[in-house]
């Protein structure tokens, strides 16, 4: 069955006697040759990347109204003075205690996502293909991925929390270990708050994309794609998924490398 | 690249076709051998002189990764000009927002440490 030109699937069955009108100015166009559901998904993410964007101008506005730590990078401090060179703050790995591993950890958490991300097109090429176990496999390895991001995620949030056993000695005198949203070891206290928010945000969405993945896994065992013909839901919420790891990927450049 | 373009939606017959998944490695061969080369250079070019070419190269590696992510993965590539336009044209307006505040945020540091340091 090649695609008709009409967007009403099953309108002629109970409502409308007469068969669908599909002229041009009856809604039987279809310009950009995307479903209903597809188009509201790619124009649901354009809003969700403006709520990005206004994350990531704030940062950029933030970071460049604080001093810049201007010698070697060896010779780093922290201190409320200047933003923090990242690689010094995010340099540790668990179960790896006291080394020191810039970015190590942040590596392993990109590369398990980038993972995530094609575990995702492989569910999504094998709903094109209506081959459902296909499908299942490749949706478990994606909700596995995923998983582990958020779990790295949090175990870096609570080494951001509870920080270094030196810590830094804040204006008062006193020696602070780690990060809330008013005071830091690591610099200027928005440093902190913009990580919370930021990375916070995208995790948000993460878990949201992990719940969608494991409603799309039953519904698919359940065999509700296959009855319905296709498994354009899969493309939906990898469309999502993918936007998360696009996020990701700025967040990581933004956040960690520059 | 219509090669692997979704295939219609044909009639579920049973028979399930091999998979197709040359291109989605690919892509993801690109995206590891960018991220791999964006770690090189950031234990590599650590000289604060060189911190405004570094932060480019960054900048340029993530755009490209950017696209690769939204051309094939999102499929974004293979679909009307008019689609990819009306997520493209917003968004390069937000890029514009981020260059504008960054400025604006270096001025406003500017002002600050002029008016209340000595």
């Amino acid at each position: 069955m090649a695609h008709s030109t009409t967007l009403q699937p099953n309108a002629a069955s109970a409502a409308y006697v007469d068969a669908p009108r599909t002229g041009t100015w009856d809604g039987g166009n279809e310009p950009f040759k995307a479903s209903y559901g597809k188009l509201m998904m790619w124009f649901f993410l354009l809003s969700d990347a403006f709520t990005f964007g206004a994350f990531l101008t704030a940062y950029g506005l933030i970071r460049h109204k604080h001093g810049v730590f201007t010698g070697q990078a060896k010779d780093f401090f922290f201190s409320t003075a200047h933003w923090p060179i990242p690689e010094k703050v995010f340099n540790a790995f668990p179960g790896l205690h006291g080394i020191d591993l810039p970015l190590a950890f942040v590596a392993f958490m990109t590369m398990i996502l980038i993972f995530s991300s094609v575990t995702m097109v492989l569910a999504v090429e094998a709903g094109h293909r209506m081959d459902k176990a296909d499908v299942q496999k490749w949706l478990l390895w994606t909700i596995l991925f995923g998983s582990i991001f958020i779990s790295s995620q949090a175990w870096e949030w609570t080494h951001f929390i509870n920080g270094t056993e030196a810590g830094t000695r804040m204006a008062d005198g006193t020696i602070f270990h780690g990060a809330n949203l008013t005071m830091n070891q690591y610099g200027p206290p928005l440093f902190a708050d913009l990580f919370f928010f930021i990375t916070g945000f995208h995790g948000t969405h993460v878990f949201s994309g992990i719940c969608l993945l494991v409603w799309c896994f039953i519904a698919t065992t359940n065999g509700t794609f296959e009855k319905r013909g296709h498994y354009e839901m899969i493309e939906k919420i990898g469309l999502y998924w993918h936007f998360v790891d696009l996020v990701w990927v700025f967040v990581f450049t933004f956040f960690y490398l520059v | 690249m219509s090669a692997h373009a979704a295939p219609e939606h044909g009639e579920y017959t049973g028979e399930i076709a091999k998979p197709n998944t040359a291109w989605i490695w690919k892509t993801f061969w690109i995206l590891v051998i960018i991220t791999a080369a964006e770690f090189a250079i950031a234990f590599s070019m650590t000289s604060p002189g060189l911190r405004t070419l570094r932060n480019t190269i960054f900048i340029v590696m993530t755009i490209l990764k950017a696209f690769f992510i939204v051309g094939e993965f999102m499929h974004l590539k293979h679909e009307v000009k008019s689609l990819i336009w009306t997520i493209l044209v917003p968004t390069a307006l937000l890029v514009w927002l981020v260059v504008a505040l960054v400025t604006e945020g270096s001025y406003v540091g500017e002002v600050l440490s002029h008016m209340f340091s000595s």
